[in-house]
């Protein structure tokens, strides 16, 4: 029974770790090519999951998973071309203060357009009810969740691994100014990387509005552990990020069983014990800029 | 010696000179501001210092407190204000308890005001009304349902308007006897890590072990957690006969939503859920039999009308908070236009002579004169059977008042005797 729970309390973690990735995928990814840290990323993960309550009325639950990050994405095209281009060279106080702005003023509009009252968002009944194996037993929806991130995850791999895109995109991250010298622009590779990072976020916000509830502050309140997760993960790595989100989300797990009390504060002490061996955090690269 | 004398003179002197200067700067301000400091204070508006929480896990309800305070205030003023006065209703989001006594000493201090009403948030509640006390000054404390602010922690300027903790447990406790839940039953509690879930859960075991039953885990969770799961798990684990929650706000929504997700057949039952949170759940994720104020199905004429000009004006249905402050501010007026003044102790006085409130429900309540807890009529609620609920909001059947017409209005709150309210 005690190992049966301990797989259940990991699986959990997976999911929670999916989770905590999508949004923290994108926020590395916007740091690690941009240098911009992206305070409204919470804003684009709320957005998400108001946007996906209207169009869920229109083509249903599945489509939304599609269309929703896409709608999100054009958004982000608008965000990254009229705002965050303006400060790639910029100091970065600049930048932390526009895009704390932003998510303060991405609250405050979805609180007026519909209102500050959580709303309640249902999965498709379908979804509902667990998965039995033997002693094992797990909530359908989140085992759907933990396919649909895992197969996100996997596309985004390979773009950044097995593309020119993500050649360029990763060797913009290491070597800007030697990529400008080989004639390539990077601020095409820039929107589509804003693009990628929001659409994922907002796709947190389709998946978990039916977990949680949808409020105006749900995106504010997410930022903390995505900015821990990507501290964890080590900037320009994607398997960090991976591999903190992951760990973060078991741990937690865990801990609860354990030490309820101190479930929140068990990914703080995770994060303190990586910086304390790992400077850089688990995997993360050598980036001369931000050094 | 003479020397000294000379220094005290001139530092008499120096200080007469400094209460100079600010006269004269007071004089100047009055005068700029086109009436003297003495009518301004007595003729200017009646000011109002209006604290909710507008942010957090409690905040949608805070909109509700909000938007029910300024319908009364309006109301109000429309119909002449108050001794030929006006209203100025200043409301704030008290943000938490640290904030919310700032807050409140900064209106008493600065901007005068003549009460302090509102609050949802135990702790705040808590905060706010040592800052009353210490200045003297009214406090209404609206939506605040911990007992101990009504025991150990009551004072003679705090007046508490919902009903607390024991009276919840007490509204909803007999429907989960009745059913058979709670007799030689395992109960596992999750419970809100603050004041009020704390106070929750000591009621909520009181009554459990009382009538027969044991708590087998109680679990401590954060106010601002979300996620659910693992606790879920571990519930499971447990195989608790009924789930018993002491949770706050929108929590206890986030709750039942993923019970009902991970198909968890246990019964769940809890003595605290506003009719937001339980709209916000959504029909087929809520079950049990739970406690409430107020609703707006109750058939009284005020009632109806309130929520009829509510929905109105607003464009959605009252809930509860939205209810109770409006009923608040209504008391509050009454007081002033019988005491005539808005002397903090002329206002205590009225209050403690227990002076009846239309609060439109079927019968009107009053404080009790020796804790400040008004006496009021409760309705227990669950769910309606599945199909027949007309639309999003109408899947709650609410039970007839409790106590009953014929039972005394203080029937479910505790007796004198087991009160430790020293004023």
């Amino acid at each position: 029974m005690e190992i049966t729970f301990l797989l259940e309390q990991v699986v959990n973690g997976l999911v929670l770790g999916g989770y905590y990735l999508l949004l923290a995928l994108g926020l590395s990814l916007i740091f690690s090519v941009g240098g911009i840290v992206n305070l409204a990323h919470g804003a684009f993960y709320a957005i998400g999951a108001y946007v996906s309550l209207e169009v869920i009325k229109h083509v249903g639950f599945g489509a939304s998973i599609l269309v929703t990050p896409l709608l999100v994405a054009l958004l982000g095209i608008v965000f990254e071309r009229y705002l965050l281009r303006r400060f790639y060279t910029a100091d970065p106080i600049l930048s932390l203060l526009v895009t704390f702005g932003l998510a303060m003023v991405a609250e405050q509009a979805l609180r007026m357009i519909w209102g500050s009252a959580p709303l309640p968002s249902n999965m498709p009944p379908d979804f509902k009810g667990n998965v039995l194996l033997g002693d094992f037993m797990f909530s359908k929806y989140r085992l759907f969740i933990l396919a649909v991130v895992i197969a996100v995850m996997g596309g985004i791999w390979l773009l950044l691994h097995k593309t020119s895109f993500g050649r360029v995109v990763r060797a913009g991250v290491q070597k800007p100014d030697m990529v400008a010298v080989l004639g390539i622009k990077l601020q095409p590779y820039m929107t589509a990387i804003v693009m990628l990072g929001v659409a994922t976020a907002a796709l947190g916000g389709v998946l978990f509005g039916p977990i949680a509830i949808v409020h105006p502050a749900m995106g504010t309140e997410i930022m903390t552990v995505a900015f821990v997760v990507v501290v964890i993960g080590g900037l320009g790595s994607f398997w960090g990020v991976v591999l903190a989100a992951v760990l973060v989300g078991v741990v937690r797990g865990i801990t609860i069983y354990f030490v309820p009390a101190a479930g929140e504060a068990s990914m703080y002490i995770l994060m303190f014990l990586v910086l304390m061996f790992r400077p850089r955090g688990l995997l993360g690269e050598r980036i001369e800029r931000f050094e | 010696m003479e020397s000294k004398q000379k220094k005290v003179e001139a530092q008499a002197l120096a200080s007469q000179r400094r209460t100079m200067l600010k006269t004269g700067a007071l004089v100047a301000g009055s005068a700029a501001l086109g009436f003297p400091a003495l009518v301004g204070a007595q003729s200017g508006p009646i000011r109002i210092g209006h604290l909710t929480p507008m942010t957090g896990f409690l905040g949608a309800l805070g909109e509700y407190a909000q938007q029910g305070i300024k319908m009364a205030a309006e109301e109000i003023n429309a119909a002449g204000g108050l001794l030929g006065r006006q209203i100025e209703l200043m409301s704030e989001d008290s943000v938490n308890p640290q904030v919310a006594s700032q807050k409140a000493q900064r209106m008493i201090e600065r901007d005068n005001v003549a009460v302090l009403m509102g609050e949802i948030n135990s702790a705040s509640a808590l905060t706010i009304s040592q800052v009353a006390a210490r200045n003297k000054k009214l406090f209404m404390s609206i939506g605040a349902r911990s007992d101990a602010l009504r025991n150990k922690d009551c004072n003679r300027y705090t007046f508490h308007v919902d009903i607390p903790v024991t009276v919840m447990v007490n509204a909803a406790g007999e429907a989960l006897l009745r059913e058979g839940l709670v007799k030689g039953k395992k109960i596992y509690a999750l419970t809100s890590d603050y004041l009020f879930g704390h106070d929750l859960s000591r009621a909520a075991k009181n009554f459990f072990t009382r009538n027969g039953g044991s708590v087998i885990g109680d679990e401590l969770v954060p106010t601002d957690l979300t996620d659910f799961s693992p606790q879920l798990l571990k519930i499971r684990q447990a195989r608790p006969d009924l789930i018993a929650t002491n949770l706050g706000g929108n929590q206890v929504t986030n709750f039942v939503k993923q019970y009902s997700e991970f198909g968890l057949t246990y019964p769940v039952a809890g003595f605290n859920l506003n009719t937001a949170d339980a709209w916000a759940a959504g029909e087929g994720n809520l079950g049990g039999y739970w406690p409430t104020v107020w609703h707006h199905e109750l058939k009284t004429p005020g009632s109806q009308a309130f929520v009829q000009k509510f929905t109105q004006k607003y464009g959605r249905i009252p809930e509860n908070h939205a209810w109770i402050e409006y009923v608040s501010l209504k008391m509050l007026a009454q007081a002033i236009t019988a005491t005539k003044s808005v002397d903090t102790d002329k206002l205590i006085a009225y209050f403690e002579s227990e002076a009846q409130f239309d609060i439109l429900k079927a019968r009107k309540a009053y404080f009790r004169s020796w804790d400040h807890q008004l006496m009021q009529e409760a309705y227990p609620f669950t769910v309606k059977p599945k199909g027949q609920a007309r639309n999003k909001q109408d899947f709650l059947l609410f039970g007839e008042a409790v106590p009953a017409a014929n039972e005394p209005l203080d029937k479910l709150a505790p007796a004198k005797a087991e009160s430790t309210c020293k004023m």
